[in-house]
């Protein structure tokens, strides 16, 4: 009984200890990087295996070249990899280098986690804009790869409807897009024209939606300043963006519901599918090269325009050696990787030089037309700090309009919430 | 005179040393449920309450400034989110409430017969409870697609004359939809502790009530009802406390959409809070909240205190 009493008590106090210890152990400060000359490099591919396998040759090579300061990996999944960042950023434990998501980086810039990038300037000038993130004329990340949207069509069905292709010189014009949709829609073989992705989350919807408000005229934000979203996210171009949206799914072009990853597409009840370059090659296997048309985004007015800004690599604010770092960073943009990356996970490089080497990009290969289209008309999304908020404001607005919200009373509400957004922080202004 | 002054008084001392003996050992035995308590819970309500009043951001150099109440004016004057949010999670408890406690009574009096394979209905009703509520959000999303299960049935109940719909996607069927959904999950658990407290009623007064002649109505109103007072108690604090805190099939299923349609209290805190990192909002919308469930549960303590 005693002895039970006494193992009970024991066992309370290692648990209060070891709580007590694991509260401590995570206010601890400094960098993760050990005194061994180890730099630690965080990334997002945890679920990814393929590009992952890209990163971890490079870092084996990386760290042949130079065994004074060798690279350590560990991954995360991709779904929890910010929330990890946030976390160790405030615990003081960021690893030394770290990669994020394109819009992301000026925020984690402004809070202090990213030191500005020191790469050499050749490297710099021929990495192409969209995988370059600046903010406040600072280079703070830059990415190997970038992709870009399109939509995928196919043929047969194009065909069967009398609906011409449009080319990358010529993209639809609004007149000739609804024409289209009109003309798919009546097709017998198919449920809907168009799976426009709304059922994807989180990114997808300010980074596929918000190019076609741009195509209209409308912006998230005031690209000048970056201080209102007034008369850009709410303005008549905005609005009739809003209105044309809705209407594809009032018409009954597009399913609200669609199947979540294109399953609609490829199980061939939508003849028409508005997604990104990563779904190529998938979209390839199932209906035959020839059958799947690469087609440009719509030109609503404003000229065409896609999404830009992949995956990049950053150095935190806290690094213990970041000339180390920087060198990893610039090891890993050789063309070499960049081309093993595309090969890998179907983006193209962010180097043109790499190009003509990758089994996918190179003159004839598969995807060449995402690569133009990508770096014909990609706008990058809003670089401020606020563009978290942005995002998830849009996301909502843009939902609340698909399932029949007034259009330009939700327009106006989502502008009211970014700009008390930006008042309360004093205009992101950088310290 | 003085013999026994000194007995009682070491009598006295002795007493009190066990007690402080047995005092000493009750607090030890408690620390590590306190120290967890404070840390996970003590905590975080006062951060709550101090970040409430401030702009704290979650991700910024910016140091959080004191703004007073404009986070509590800003929700209730500047935010139509809220203001739905609210509204919401007030109908979700309104019907979850009684209808779930409802269904479970009748199904724990059901599963109480003494019959065979009673057991297996038990299970099956208990079911849901054991599964992740994730997982049966989303297969329950599929059931609510426009080609799922819930519109085929009723397509095949009307002989095809039903149109199907989109139950997520349509602002006035969302919310009934994880009504439904919630009370599905959940009705077994709060069947499970009817049932204890039915198996809790002396047989002896059912003896005595089958004495007196009554009849079915009689003697669930008499014995069984009065009976199972400090059950019902106990179960409306729990649903009405769970119910208020709908998040997850909302993040799941909906994302707060249509329109808000089935945006709540807690999700809101949530979005504002943490995925744009306004936690001082965030925390006002929190504190909000906890102030409302306690003002509930007072209510209902003292509405549902033994008659005296």
């Amino acid at each position: 009984m005693s002895t039970t009493r006494r193992t009970f008590l024991g066992l309370g106090v290692t648990a209060a200890v070891a709580a007590t210890l694991a509260a401590c152990s995570s206010q601890q400060g400094g960098s993760a990087s050990g005194s061994s000359g180890a730099i630690t490099l965080w990334t997002h591919n945890g679920g990814n295996s393929e590009e992952l396998a890209v990163v971890k040759n490079a870092v084996e090579a990386f760290n042949a070249a130079n065994p004074d300061t060798p690279v350590e990996v560990k991954d995360f999944p991709q779904a929890s990899y910010n929330d990890s960042i946030a976390a160790a950023a405030v615990a003081g434990d960021l690893p030394d280098i770290l990669d994020l998501d394109g819009p992301i980086m000026p925020n984690w810039a402004y809070s202090g986690y990213l030191a500005p990038l020191q790469i050499s300037s050749e490297l710099e000038d021929s990495i192409i804009d969209s995988a370059k993130g600046y903010w406040n004329d600072t280079l703070y990340s830059v990415g190997p790869y970038d992709t870009s949207l399109c939509f995928l069509g196919r043929k047969s069905a194009f065909e069967a409807a009398g609906v011409p292709i449009p080319t990358i010189d010529q993209p639809w014009t609004r007149e000739e897009f609804d024409d289209a949709l009109a003309k798919l829609s009546e097709l017998p073989d198919y449920d809907y024209a168009i799976d426009f992705s709304v059922a994807d989350t989180a990114e997808w919807w300010p980074y596929a939606y918000a190019p076609m408000l741009q195509s209209f005229g409308g912006d998230l934000i005031d690209r000048e300043t970056f201080e209102t979203a007034d008369g850009f996210l709410n303005g008549d171009a905005a609005v009739q963006w809003g209105e044309w949206f809705r209407s594809c799914f009032t018409k009954g072009y597009a399913s609200e519901t669609p199947a979540t990853d294109g399953q609609d597409f490829l199980q061939g009840k939508v003849p028409l599918y508005y997604a990104g370059g990563w779904k190529v090659l998938q979209s390839q296997e199932t209906f035959g090269e020839d059958e799947v048309l690469i087609l440009p985004p719509v030109d609503f007015g404003q000229g065409a325009r896609v999404g830009g800004g992949s995956w990049q690599w950053g150095v935190s604010a806290t690094s213990s050696n970041p000339a180390a770092a920087n060198a990893f960073i610039e090891f890993l943009m050789q063309d070499e990787y960049l081309v093993e990356y595309s090969n890998a996970i179907g983006n193209f490089p962010s180097v043109p030089s790499a190009t003509p080497q990758t089994e996918y990009y190179k003159e004839g290969g598969a995807l060449e037309p995402v690569y133009e289209i990508g770096t014909k008309y990609a706008l990058l999304r809003p670089a401020t700090p606020g563009y978290k908020v942005i995002s998830s404001i849009f996301d909502k607005a843009a939902r609340d309009i698909v399932s029949g919200a007034d259009v330009k009373s939700t327009l106006d509400q989502a502008v009211k919430d970014i700009d008390a957004d930006i008042t309360s922080n004093n205009g992101y202004q950088a310290k | 005179m003085s013999t026994s002054t000194a007995t009682t008084s070491s009598k006295r001392v002795g007493r009190s040393a066990a007690l402080r003996k047995e005092a000493r050992t009750a607090w030890l035995m408690s620390a590590p449920a306190l120290l967890l308590l404070t840390l996970f819970l003590g905590i975080p309500i006062v951060l709550t309450f101090a970040l409430s009043f401030t702009n704290a951001r979650l991700i910024s150099p910016n140091p959080p400034e004191f703004i007073g109440l404009s986070n509590f004016i800003r929700a209730f004057s500047s935010d139509p989110t809220f203001i739905r949010s609210l509204t919401n999670t007030a109908f979700f408890a309104l019907i979850v409430v009684p209808c779930q406690s409802g269904l479970a009574l009748a199904l724990a009096i059901l599963v109480n017969q003494k019959v065979k394979g009673v057991t297996a209905f038990r299970t099956m009703i208990f079911m849901p409870v054991v599964t992740s509520m994730v997982v049966v959000s989303i297969l329950w999303s599929f059931f609510y697609e426009k080609d799922g299960l819930f519109n085929s049935i009723l397509n095949t109940l009307t002989g095809g004359g039903w149109t199907a719909v989109a139950w997520l996607n349509n602002p006035g069927t969302a919310m009934p939809a994880i009504i439904l959904l919630s009370i599905w999950q959940a009705v077994g658990l709060h069947m499970i502790i009817w049932l204890s407290g039915l198996q809790g009623i002396d047989p002896a007064l059912y003896e005595a009530a089958a004495l007196d002649g009554v009849n079915g109505w009689q003697r669930f109103r008499y014995v069984t009802w009065p009976g199972l007072h400090s059950t019902m108690v106990f179960i409306l604090v729990t649903i009405t406390i769970a119910a208020l805190g709908l998040f997850v099939q909302v993040d799941v299923m909906t994302s707060g959409g249509p329109q808000d349609a089935t945006s709540t209290l807690v999700y809101h805190a949530v979005r504002k809070g943490y995925r744009e990192q306004d936690m001082g909002y965030g925390s006002a919308i929190s504190l909000i909240f906890f102030v409302a469930v306690l003002v509930i549960s007072l209510i209902q303590r003292r509405l549902t205190r033994e008659g005296d």
